[in-house]
């Protein structure tokens, strides 16, 4: 468990994500997955500021941790991680999504330090994830396979293959989180499709299921250290987020899912979070 | 002539491969019995996945091994693998140009009994479509083997197109592959005839046919559909006086088109046969199918003359 300075720096670093993610969308028009890489900001923060062993100036180390984003429409959200840890340097950001940036609008192994397989097409992360646990194992190599979920990405068939073969194969060193933001693109999830009861779904296809608030960093923390000491099967930590989080204007507006800030949003978001790293 | 079959090439190097490289791993969706990767399970169980029913988690789950170092040999139907797994191939394998081999079973109209919906006609035209991606046709046995021992560390990934049918071997043990060589198992002067998979046989049928007939034709075997060899096909033709693509395919996106392409700016005609742009369906015997879509000598023979006229 995370002591309370390091609970701070988490903190600090899930503010940190935020302001990137603002920063990478701007205020000219620009538009960006402001909702979704906001709701995971915490998730992604913990991961990678504290939990995950992971070295940015040798990305293939042997037995590190790995974090595939199967919701890859929030990898400005990992980019900002990454910049921040050093896998390359922080003013890439700027030229996010702009011709031959090496950050590409979804995760792109090849071009990006620090990614370790490409997603966007929603629905497959986890599999991957699955293989890259599945490879550990016949390795006897240590470390975790993390991957982070989109609640309304749950409607896409091969999760619930994928959450099959994790049991079948006793992956207990994958992790999952769910992004639960209860929002998809068009509106909210339980009115347009309803995925629900996600806790049962995943208990029957014999997870262990783990229901936090996914954006209090001390529970996560303690959900990723109960998951560690499941033997025998995977792990899901079904996080409650907000769409959004962090800028006022943002949280639970589903326009921010994939869209542009006016100028005067993006100062407001700015001060904001700038408010927020100030008193962290 | 002796028949071997490719799907117990295909296990068997399987096995070979998983002996020389420990890397090596197999995925396969309940056909393991009929692709016979069922063969590594044996051999190695350890490194073996059956992965159910569920082709989009296979082909997912081992680009997830490929990015961990494995070689993963992810088995099923060319029609599944093509069709099926078509997203999860183009999304993480082929744009993170992963080392997945890819066996695509029991390819064309080669599963006679099952019908249009297990008859991959299309396949090389899809496979061929993504970027990064690597697309074999073996002829024989044989030829199978060599490819795989070839390819092993191939980087990207491979798509392998294998007959369901037993067929004719052509090579001896041990001749090696190289990808985007043409080998010709016949020589002639007069006309080539383009083949790959099943229709090599079918080829050299009308080869023989046409010798007969005072037509000298050179059989070429063009078991790599990708990259496809263009200039050497190209500057091959040069040489001729027509051109003939045969393959169990249809003639949109396969050896037709491609060569269609290759010869572009070249003065020797050429035709096609091919499955046209229909489905198949189910009959006692894929010779049967191959007659009722005119993949046959004869209408090899008969296009050959159409263009010497």
């Amino acid at each position: 468990m995370l002591q309370a300075e390091k609970i701070r720096e988490v903190k600090k670093l899930a503010a940190t994500i935020r302001k990137y993610v603002v920063l990478m969308i701007g205020g000219d028009g620009r538009v960006g997955h402001l909702g979704g890489s906001c709701s995971s900001a915490d998730i992604v923060a913990l991961l990678y500021g504290a939990l995950m062993k992971h070295d940015p100036k040798n990305p293939d180390m042997k037995g590190r941790d790995k974090f595939i984003y199967s919701k890859g429409h929030a990898a400005i959200a990992q980019y900002a991680a990454l910049a921040e840890c050093g896998y390359f340097p922080k003013e890439d950001i700027y030229r996010t999504k702009t011709l031959g940036c090496h950050l590409q609008g979804h995760p792109d192994k090849l071009k990006t330090p620090g990614i370790e397989a490409g997603t966007g097409s929603l629905g497959q992360g986890l599999s991957i994830a699955n293989g890259m646990a599945a490879a550990k194992k016949l390795d006897n190599e240590e470390g975790y396979v993390y991957c982070v979920l989109g609640d309304g990405e749950l409607a896409e068939g091969q999760i619930w293959e994928a959450a099959m073969a994790a049991s079948n194969f006793k992956l207990d060193n994958l992790i999952a989180f769910v992004d639960r933001n209860r929002l998809q693109a068009t509106g909210v999830i339980s009115e347009r499709f309803a995925t629900d009861p996600l806790p049962e779904k995943w208990q029957a296809f014999n997870w262990h299921v783990i229901e936090c608030d996914g954006h209090d960093v001390v529970c996560l923390d303690r959900a990723v250290d109960e998951a560690k000491k499941v033997k025998g099967k995977p792990s899901v930590i079904i996080a409650d987020t907000i769409k959004g989080k962090g800028i006022s204007f943002a949280e639970n507006d589903v326009s921010f899912h994939n869209g542009s800030l006016t100028k005067e949003q993006y100062k407001q978001a700015l001060r904001e979070l700038d408010a927020v790293l100030a008193a962290l | 002539m002796s028949r071997n079959s490719q799907r117990k090439a295909y296990g068997n190097t399987l096995v070979e491969l998983g002996r020389m490289n420990p890397d090596v791993v197999a995925l396969e969706a309940d056909l393991g019995k009929s692709t016979m990767s069922i063969l590594f399970q044996e051999a190695f169980p350890e490194r073996y996945f059956e992965m159910g029913i569920a082709e989009q988690n296979m082909l997912s789950m081992a680009a997830g091994f490929a990015v961990s170092g494995k070689i993963p040999y992810a088995s099923t139907f060319a029609v599944f693998a093509s069709g099926r797994a078509y997203d999860q191939i183009r999304q993480t394998i082929c744009i993170g140009n992963l080392n997945v081999r890819i066996c695509g079973s029991s390819s064309g109209l080669s599963d006679f009994g099952d019908g249009s919906t297990h008859q991959s006609i299309e396949d090389v035209a899809i496979m061929s479509a993504i970027p990064n991606m690597t697309v074999l046709a073996p002829c024989d046995a044989e030829e199978m083997r060599q490819m795989m021992l070839a390819t092993v560390d191939h980087q990207g990934p491979i798509y392998f197109r294998v007959v369901r049918n037993d067929v004719v071997d052509y090579y001896p043990a041990d001749e090696p592959f190289q990808i985007g060589q043409l080998k010709t198992l016949r020589q002639g002067q007069d006309v080539i005839l383009l083949a790959h998979g099943v229709a090599v046989e079918i080829a050299m049928d009308a080869a023989e046919t046409l010798e007969k007939d005072g037509v000298s034709a050179r059989v070429v075997n063009m078991s790599t559909l990708k990259p496809f060899p263009y200039d050497a096909v190209a500057k091959a033709a040069e040489q001729f006086q027509a051109v003939i693509t045969v393959e169990d395919h249809s003639f949109i996106g396969g050896l037709a088109s491609k060569t269609a392409f290759a010869l572009r700016k070249s003065k020797t005609p050429m035709d096609y046969v091919a499955v046209e742009d229909i489905f198949g369906q189910s009959a006692q015997s894929s010779t049967e199918l191959y007659e009722c879509y005119g993949i046959t000598s004869e209408n090899i023979c008969v296009k050959v003359k159409e263009l010497l006229k």
